[in-house]
């Protein structure tokens, strides 16, 4: 099927093109503007604590960096599972991996205490540490995948193609399951401190990968005037929800663990009933809008033509994803360390109370610089590269055919 | 005049300050020793806060009026038996541990642990990235939210990266306790013993091995230096 994709860049300097880009731009400027002002000032201006030490830098974070490796899985669909209808996103599919890779990195870079220490963090490594580990996933999926996109452009390539398709979906489950174990590892946190953690980011990164994908591919066609049939679409958004459903499956059985240990049964009533702002997020954001929802537009047969329907249950993933990576990393954290179980306790280190964060004006301005980073570095890559196909009509396969 | 208040306090002073020996420069740390504290929290009254105000005068931690971002080495932390309504107010700083996952987790090496069993942030490499707060059971770490005034020469404090209890090292490298555990003997009732666990001959190491203590959250297999009393 690829054989016959013609792929064509995107003009640029087009009134729309500019436009985007100034857009884009003008949100990574007054993200560097709040990185500057977070750094100059230091931390004490931004919603984070000596409770809350991870914030909505994180989330946006942390939703990046996974959605990255997920969207990898086009590419992966066509050339490791030998899906041929999904063969021609595979370089679009690889672009947005590193893409969302590039912007979730410089969210966690621009958020650090030092982020003039980078080389420290790239020359200096505790090979104990999964942080350390990640430096080290993250920096060679950049690698890998860049590899990868030569195998699918060049055709005297071709032959490392299937390596460098196993070589880069391996490296996307390695990856994601060491997302997943930096809050896995963490015995102390009642919230985390689970293995399941890691299998949960790996479905957490299907359904966001994919939804930004969906989103991406469906944008830049109507906005380049590039012709979509309704099958793929339509295969998509059944494959997102499959993505969808495992990702509930794996958040049920978390919990379920959770309640069946008698010690964990304080965190799982914040997060699942009387967490506030966490419990709504939880069931209204993440279960419903990002699980239920999507579910009922892919499977259920809303009416909307297919694209419609994907380009819906992809924002309700996003969104729900959103709230996810809230509910992990804020709510985790708002719950207190148990020093004394068994024991009521009060200190002025606000030992034993929930501990309440609100994000800063600058902490939203850098995560959304993230997103324009990643935007920007697609929209790059497919003005200077043949990375998008110019059209995908019903050749892409039929609606009915099994995914 | 020498009351028999003053004599006692002043006995505890001489009790902490005996088993330290000064090192000697260029000496490096040694395995063979394992500092560590002994509290009583039975001695440790709920609104006596002698070792924290020591520990912040010792470190020039002057604050800025912020609680929530103010760092804090040491706390008290008063606990509650909902139970039987058994009260104790807890000193907490860092433990100490054995096996400290602050160390595990740190990217760069800069959480550390010295051949003696002090655990130390290296702020020279620490990049300002709290996972070591996150994963810090004791939650005895803070984080330098901003331009800090008022610092000691033994200790530099750097906006953007983590810190925590020393250990009072630069004293215990001159052969003296930590500054909670002299305050604690001098003005309030002696409450912190501070000595060598690896040391049979030092009063810590001979009444940990004969009385009974507990470590907080034992059960997590940290192995902290710090043991409690009491509670």
């Amino acid at each position: 099927m690829s054989a016959i994709t013609s792929y064509t860049q995107v003009r640029p300097y087009t009134r729309g093109w500019l436009a985007l880009m100034a857009g884009l731009g003008a949100v990574i400027a007054v993200a560097l503007g709040a990185v500057w002002h977070m750094e100059h000032q230091g931390h004490w201006v931004t919603g984070m604590t000596n409770q809350v030490v991870w914030g909505l830098p994180h989330v946006f974070a942390v939703f990046l960096i996974v959605a990255a490796s997920g969207a990898l899985n086009v590419a992966s669909m066509g050339s490791v599972f030998g899906r041929v209808g999904y063969q021609p996103l595979g370089r679009l599919s690889a672009l947005l991996a590193v893409a969302l890779l590039a912007g979730g990195l410089a969210v966690l870079v621009l958020d650090l205490g030092r982020p003039d220490r980078l080389s420290v963090a790239m020359t200096h490594f505790n090979f104990k540490s999964i942080f350390a580990w990640n430096v080290i996933l993250y920096s060679g999926f950049m690698a890998v995948v860049a590899a990868y996109l030569w195998t699918m452009m060049d055709w005297r390539a071709k032959r490392f193609y299937k390596p460098a398709a196993l070589a880069a979906f391996g490296w996307r489950l390695i990856l994601t399951t060491g997302t997943g174990c930096i809050f896995g590892f963490l015995a102390a946190r009642e919230a985390y401190g689970a293995a399941v953690m890691a299998p949960l980011f790996i479905a957490m990164s299907f359904a966001y990968g994919l939804a930004a994908f969906i989103l991406v591919l469906s944008l830049s066609f109507k906005m380049t005037r590039r012709s979509m049939g309704d099958a793929l679409p339509a295969r998509l958004v059944r494959l997102l929800g499959l993505f969808v459903a495992a990702n509930l499956y794996f958040t049920a059985l978390h919990h379920v663990t959770q309640l069946y240990f008698a010690g964990r049964s304080g965190v799982e009533a914040f997060i699942l009933w009387n967490g506030g702002i966490h419990t709504a997020l939880f069931w209204g954001g993440q279960v419903g809008l990002g699980g239920i929802l999507p579910l009922a537009v892919a499977y259920g047969g809303c009416g909307h033509a297919p694209r419609k329907r994907a380009m819906m249950a992809s924002v309700m993933v996003v969104l729900g994803g959103l709230a996810q990576v809230w509910v992990i990393v804020i709510g985790g954290q708002a719950w207190p360390l148990d020093l004394f179980p068994g024991m009521e306790a009060s200190s002025t280190f606000a030992d034993g109370h929930v501990h309440d964060y609100a994000p800063s004006a600058w902490e939203v301005m850098l995560g959304l610089g993230g997103i324009a980073i990643a935007l920007v570095v697609t929209t790059l890559g497919i003005t200077a590269l043949r990375l998008l196909p110019a059209h995908l009509g019903e050749a892409t396969g039929s609606c009915r055919s099994p995914d | 005049m020498i009351n028999r208040r003053h004599m006692i306090l002043a006995s505890g002073a001489m009790l902490v300050a005996a088993p330290a020996t000064a090192r000697q420069a260029g000496q490096p740390a040694s395995a063979a020793q394992r500092w560590g504290l002994l509290i009583d929290t039975s001695k440790c009254g709920v609104e006596c806060t002698v070792c924290v105000e020591a520990c912040k005068a010792e470190m020039g931690l002057s604050g800025h009026d912020r609680p929530r971002t103010d760092a804090q080495y040491v706390r008290k932390v008063n606990v509650r038996d909902p139970a039987t309504g058994a009260a104790h107010s807890v000193p907490v700083m860092c433990q100490h541990c054995a096996k400290p996952p602050c160390v595990d987790v740190c990217p760069t090496g800069a959480s550390m642990k010295r051949a003696d069993g002090i655990v130390l942030v290296d702020r020279h490499i620490c990049i300002g990235c709290r996972y070591c707060m996150m994963a810090c059971p004791y939650k005895a770490r803070s984080f330098a939210h901003e331009d800090q005034s008022g610092q000691q020469p033994h200790l530099p404090r750097g906006k953007g990266t983590v810190e925590g209890c020393t250990l009072c090292v630069h004293r215990i490298d001159e052969g003296k306790p930590p500054a909670c555990v002299e305050a604690c003997a001098a003005r309030a009732r002696g409450a912190m013993l501070f000595g060598d666990l690896n040391d049979p001959k030092s009063e810590i190491a001979q009444k940990v091995a004969r009385e009974a203590t507990t470590r907080i959250r034992a059960d997590l297999g940290l192995e902290p230096g710090v043991r409690y009393q009491g509670i």
